[in-house]
């Protein structure tokens, strides 16, 4: 049994390639660009969605419960799987049928689907409550201004739901991160299988481990203090609550 | 003083909660009934012209995986829970090396993604355990030579961290008048700690601790990456086993709506037995 200092190889992490760690940097970049790009995409089915269930008529209210029903009780894991397959699917087999032939599905755009699909049923939910939270009046006050729905829904309502959306928007911000690492399990290289195959090939699977924790964790905190900047803006004259 | 954040905010839209469930006069409505039957026509279309004739076979090895997941599940839960009190209460009372140690755990556990930490136990400390001669020799090694102890140390540290913030709200909401009027009866800080605090502190948190549950279940079909025989691992291998790639997991997904909503009942059930007096 060697000392444990000399047991950790340092020169694993170097950026050049003998080392890993440009690997597991670009795993970080794609991480990102996943959670950004399904975050994003979630945010756009998720106003969709919340007017639809707060708007809409019963029927696309009953689709829009179904469709944040299913995904809040199926895990994440086996939601991914599904989507990851049928959409990829569903897409050739349409493109088929139009006749332009299969195309090949790059695993980013697969990614971003799916992240979007179950961020967008989360997001849904927050904006709803959110939505509600905006006081009755201000809304009915801009609608005897005139404001067409849209004009009421872009000048007043979104703007006012913002600061009772940031919390659970920055927290499904925090989950897409860490959703990205679930995309492991359908062969897409983002940061956490790439941790698994460095770790695999050197067999110092603590310290490539402990690496990617450490890029996760960093990529939080960043965001925590990027959250904090932008919550104290949004609540700019609201009353503190002690 | 500590700030409160609410429970809900950090789970409420994460989960289906009890909240959630329709009743059953407001539930049966004329289009309601229109999507019905297009809900059971897509259903027989599924049931008629996919292959279903793998089901009989893996039956008892579906059974069997929903158990373990089950297991999985309420083990950890508890654990966990048990974990997450002194956690929370730490956070609120503790010295501070304590509570700047509870504080760097929850944020280190909630920051890392659930199958890092699972895969860095199983592969990490799994691979350094049998450089250890001592480990290998301890009543342990059989144990640790399984899967399913990391499965159950990560599943369990990563509920007790994000419980312990919840529980950490939980105390600090506790009004303070109450512990007060404990502490002017005479009662020591263990009974009143017994009586009052964490009684109260339980009752506060009990819908966030649903909803981390039902998260806790969804959270369990990633030890199957790590060999467990989950219900999830079972469905893998018909996969595998007949080359079919959708209708296992739709199976999967009915299975799983069904553990949650079997779930979210008895949690409905449960909270409308506690009686709750004001806000």
């Amino acid at each position: 049994m060697a000392d444990p200092v000399s047991l950790i190889n340092w020169s694993l992490l170097a950026l050049e390639p003998p080392g890993w760690g440009g690997v597991l940097l670009r795993g970080l970049m794609n991480s990102i660009e996943i959670a950004i790009g399904g975050y994003a995409f979630g945010l756009l089915l998720g106003i969709g969605g919340a007017c639809g269930k707060l708007y809409g008529g019963p029927i696309t209210r009953d689709l829009m419960e179904c469709y944040t029903t299913i995904v809040r009780a199926v895990p994440e894991l086996v939601l991914i799987l599904l989507l990851y397959y049928a959409g990829t699917d569903a897409l050739n087999s349409v493109l088929g049928l139009m006749g332009i032939g299969e195309v090949d599905i790059s695993g980013l755009v697969a990614g971003i689907f799916v992240i979007g699909v179950v961020q967008g049923a989360y997001t849904t939910e927050v904006l709803r409550g959110a939505i509600k939270a905006v006081p009755a009046g201000q809304i009915e006050a801009a609608r005897a201004y005139g404001m067409s729905p849209t004009k009421v829904m872009t000048r007043v309502t979104l703007p006012a739901m913002l600061p009772y959306a940031i919390p659970g928007l920055s927290n499904l911000w925090l989950i897409a991160t860490k959703d990205t690492a679930l995309l492991a399990v359908v062969g897409f290289s983002e940061l956490t299988l790439v941790t698994r195959q460095a770790a695999g090939s050197t067999k110092s699977y603590l310290l490539f481990f402990c690496a990617a924790g450490a890029l996760y964790l960093m990529l939080t905190l960043v965001s925590d203090v990027i959250i904090k900047i932008i919550e104290r803006r949004a609540r700019r004259g609201f009353v503190e609550q002690s | 003083m500590i700030e409160t954040t609410p429970p809900d905010a950090t789970t409420h839209a994460m989960a289906f909660t009890p909240e959630d469930l329709p009743t059953v006069e407001s539930f049966f409505k004329p289009h309601r009934i229109v999507l019905l039957v297009i809900a059971a026509g897509l259903i027989f279309c599924i049931a008629w012209f996919m292959r279903w004739d793998w089901v009989p076979q893996y039956l008892p090895r579906l059974g069997y995986g929903i158990v373990v997941t089950l297991t999985m599940m309420f083990s950890t839960a508890i654990l966990g829970f048990l974990l997450a009190v002194p956690l929370g209460l730490v956070q609120v009372t503790g010295p501070w090396p304590l509570k700047a140690l509870a504080k760097g755990f929850c944020t280190v556990i909630r920051g890392t993604p659930l199958l890092l930490q699972l895969w860095l136990l199983y592969y990490g400390l799994g691979s350094l355990f049998p450089q250890f001669p001592a480990i290998r020799q301890s009543f342990l090694w059989p144990y640790l030579r399984e899967s399913w102890p990391y499965g159950v140390a990560a599943l369990t540290i990563s509920f007790a961290a994000y419980e312990g913030e919840v529980m950490r709200g939980a105390f600090a909401g506790v009004p303070a008048g109450e512990i007060e009027a404990a502490r002017a009866y005479g009662m020591s800080r263990w009974t009143l700690f017994r009586r009052i605090w964490l009684p109260r502190a339980i009752h506060r948190a009990l819908p966030t601790l649903n909803g981390e549950t039902v998260l806790q279940l969804k959270a369990t079909p990633l030890v199957a990456t790590i060999t467990v025989i989950d219900v999830y691992a079972v469905i893998s291998k018909v996969r595998q086993d007949t080359y079919i790639t959708y209708e296992p997991l739709l199976l999967l997904a009915l299975i799983y709506m069904c553990l949650t909503g079997i779930l979210v009942f008895a949690f409905r059930y449960l909270e409308n037995r506690i009686p709750t007096r004001g806000a």
